[in-house]
């Protein structure tokens, strides 16, 4: 009988005394149809999160909806000459106790409906006169048939200790006033969505400069992945030519650089391009400029220095990835074309773009997100520099970069996090919409 | 004969071209090598500081490396290196499982939260990297992990803590192997475990490479997370972030060359792997592709 159909109240209405029980003492079900071990471990998990919510759980949700309201107290001890502190709530440490008690109590409920169904499929098969698993077999299952629970379980409990429970920590953030300003570091309370608002009001400081880092975050992610895209495809084709001769040493030219760890290519363009960098030198003794030139302190030319620099970084990669996609187009396409006289430009724009854009759109997604999300090239390059007095922004920040110095840098964490959901809503935006206007979504024919 | 003919006829015209194409590649190779060529030079150079008035250094000499590698009191290279190698065996061991794991299981297993594991990691790779971040830190210092020693042991859980969610190229590889095999070793009472050690993994060596080199190079260039967890713990330093404050004002004149000797040093071996790596990235890749 598949359990995922057994409902939790069949399993209390016609469940005999054993699976009834399991609803209070979890794990009775199988220690009364003859899966003693598996019992006794359910029981185990159940008597372990009683004692976690009596020790702490319990305080942790008491204290989640205040955020805690005892402020450190500094008293002057005359005797001992000295001030004494004692000490007052932590918010941030209230708000993250309370995140993980309320996944512990998610948890032991997801345990609790899934032994439901296990002690009342359990009764039934014993009823229908059928055999329980014994536990060696489930033992073996776990390398045969379940063979997904053993290999799975560690990454997914990575995955929640590490990047959900993390998340959602953060994502309560935004909701709050845990900020420097206002001196909201230690004790701070629920906001409700007030940091969304300053964020999207055009008028505000904070509105006005994201909006600012929207448009640039956008613009660069678009240049940067089709420029990427467009020009590394035209390399590899010009290397992959017939006539190109020494194909595997060009291929090692460009190779080289990927090669090289990116933020130590990234930081020696930093240094190269400063005003008195190798760049400015040797434009300088080659006589073109007398004065150098302003790399990252016009923003105009920060930006385009930072799209040309993202060029050099990517195109090898671009290179890379398309090469083997290329070779695989129809030649007969390709053969038609020429007998309708069509040239090469004609035959890249109707052919060969096409074909690729068909293949690679999840490449494309992917790579639009990994640009929008790109610290290391803007915070390694520009360090989101030229900024302007009293701003927070740097002409060239991207949303992460401006993240990055919102939380570590000026301590703003509730207005990080907005920082941070908004990115996340932009990009959810632009993959569901690029995804279903791909034709490779609308028409999962073949390309032709 | 005809092809032929016309080959020769519009010979001088393909010749131009193809003289125009080489050098339009020639032109590109130097603006891609140069910058690699200067910072070897710089790691060679005897005069000391970031800038200097001449492109090509003035004197030559292997000092910059001579005091990388043995001036241990102010930036520790070697130790830096060491810590750097622990951390990687660690998490590139940990990674690897953790990725085939998963990977295997969603090609080749049915089971009831497959395709919400599926759309649960298309939507936490949507999140960036910082707002998991902070949190981690704060979590890592309530197990006592931000002290010390620990700091190894949490950086080597932030590496790999989280690495099954990337299984999208390793899983594509799978996807493309036939599941015929599969099917005869069951028949024949292979278990699936047998299944994925004895047949999947042989069957996927260069997909296993390119995860294990992957996991390996990664703690190598990252800063940002090692910056994060080290603060100013200077002993538990990796590569990375020793060669980042080599550049840091209080450094720079000082350590300029020997941050290029650094840079040469690290990534002589990683464009090894690299170059070894090429080959089975594009197999990788376009199997995913294809499947």
């Amino acid at each position: 009988m598949n359990e995922d159909r057994i409902t939790i109240r069949a399993a209390l209405r016609d469940g005999d005394l054993f699976t009834r029980l399991s609803a209070v003492i979890m794990g009775a079900g199988m220690l009364g149809h003859r899966q003693v071990a598996k019992g006794i471990l359910v029981l185990l998990f159940e008597v372990l999160f009683w004692l976690y919510m009596a020790s702490t759980g319990f305080h942790s949700l008491a204290m989640l909806p205040s955020l805690g309201t005892e402020a450190q107290g500094k008293v002057w001890n005359d005797a001992k000459q000295i001030y004494e502190y004692s000490a007052g709530d932590n918010s941030q440490q209230i708000l993250l106790a309370g995140v993980i008690t309320c996944f512990a109590i998610a948890g032991i409920l997801a345990l609790w409906i899934l032994q439901m169904r296990h002690s009342y499929s359990l009764q039934r098969q014993i009823e229908q006169g059928g055999e329980v698993a014994t536990l060696r077999e489930d033992l073996a299952s776990l390398f045969d048939g379940n063979l997904h629970l053993t290999l799975m379980s560690l990454p997914c409990l990575g995955i929640l200790v590490f990047n959900i429970v993390p998340l959602v920590y953060m994502i309560s953030m935004a909701f709050t006033t845990y900020s420097k300003e206002g001196e909201h570091l230690i004790l701070f309370d629920w906001d409700g969505i007030h940091q969304f608002q300053r964020v999207l009001n055009m008028n505000g400081n904070i509105g006005r400069q994201f909006w600012h880092v929207l448009a640039w975050t956008i613009t660069w992610a678009i240049f940067a992945t089709f420029l990427n895209y467009i020009l590394g495809m035209v390399l590899a084709m010009v290397i992959n030519r017939k006539d190109t001769k020494g194909k595997a040493f060009w291929r090692f030219c460009f190779v080289l650089s990927i090669a090289v760890p990116q933020f130590v290519t990234l930081m020696i363009m930093n240094i190269m391009l400063q005003p008195s960098g190798a760049v400015n030198v040797l434009l300088k003794n080659l006589g073109l400029i007398t004065e150098p030139i302003p790399f990252w302190t016009n923003a105009t030319l920060a930006r385009v220095t930072i799209i040309l620099i993202n060029l050099w970084v990517g195109i090898p990669y671009t290179m890379l990835q398309v090469t083997g996609i290329l070779q695989n187009i129809p030649a007969e396409l390709y053969e038609a074309a020429r007998m309708d006289g069509a040239g090469p430009v004609r035959i890249f724009f109707k052919i060969t773009l096409p074909y690729m854009l068909f293949v690679t759109t999840p490449y494309l997604i992917s790579s639009f997100v990994g640009n929008i999300n790109n610290f290391n090239v803007i915070y390694l390059l520009s360090g989101g520099g030229p900024t302007q007095v009293g701003d927070t922004a740097g002409q060239t920040d991207l949303l992460v970069t401006w993240l990055y110095k919102l939380t570590i840098d000026q301590q703003y964490y509730n207005l990080g996090a907005v920082i941070g959901i908004m990115t996340f809503v932009i990009l959810t935006v632009v993959t569901l919409v690029t995804y279903r206007n791909s034709s490779s979504y609308k028409n999962e024919e073949a390309f032709m | 004969m005809d092809t032929q003919l016309k080959k020769n006829r519009i010979s001088p015209h393909r010749r131009a071209i193809n003289l125009l194409v080489h050098l339009l590649l020639a032109v590109l190779a130097i603006i891609w090598v140069l910058p690699i060529l200067w910072i070897v030079l710089t790691s060679f150079r005897a005069e000391p500081g970031a800038y200097t008035t001449t492109f090509l250094p003035q004197g030559y000499t292997i000092n910059n490396y001579v005091k990388l590698l043995t001036d241990r009191n102010v930036l520790n290279f070697p130790r830096m290196f060491m810590n750097t190698l622990v951390i990687s065996i660690f998490s590139c061991l940990i990674s690897t499982f953790f990725v085939l794991s998963v990977a295997y299981s969603l090609s080749r297993m049915r089971f009831a939260f497959r395709k919400p594991y599926m759309n649960l990691a298309m939507i936490l790779g949507l999140f960036p990297g910082f707002m998991t971040m902070i949190a981690q830190y704060f979590i890592l210092k309530s197990m006592g992990l931000t002290e010390g020693s620990g700091i190894r042991i949490g950086l080597i859980v932030v590496y790999s803590a989280c690495t099954g969610l990337g299984f999208q190229i390793s899983k594509g590889f799978f996807d493309t192997i036939p599941r015929s095999i599969d099917e005869a070793a069951i028949m024949d009472g292979a278990t699936q475990w047998q299944v994925f050690t004895r047949i999947t993994l042989p069957l996927s060596k260069p997909i296993v490479i390119y995860t294990v080199m992957t996991s390996f190079i990664a703690p190598w260039v990252d800063f940002i997370f090692a910056k994060v967890l080290c603060r100013a713990n200077a002993d538990q330093f990796t590569v990375a972030i020793g060669l980042w404050n080599m550049l840091q004002k209080e450094y720079i004149y000082q350590w300029y060359t020997c941050f290029a000797a650094g840079a040469v040093l690290i990534s002589i071996p990683i464009a090894i792997l690299f170059l070894y790596m090429q080959r089975f990235y594009v197999e990788g890749m376009s199997g995913a592709v294809k499947g």
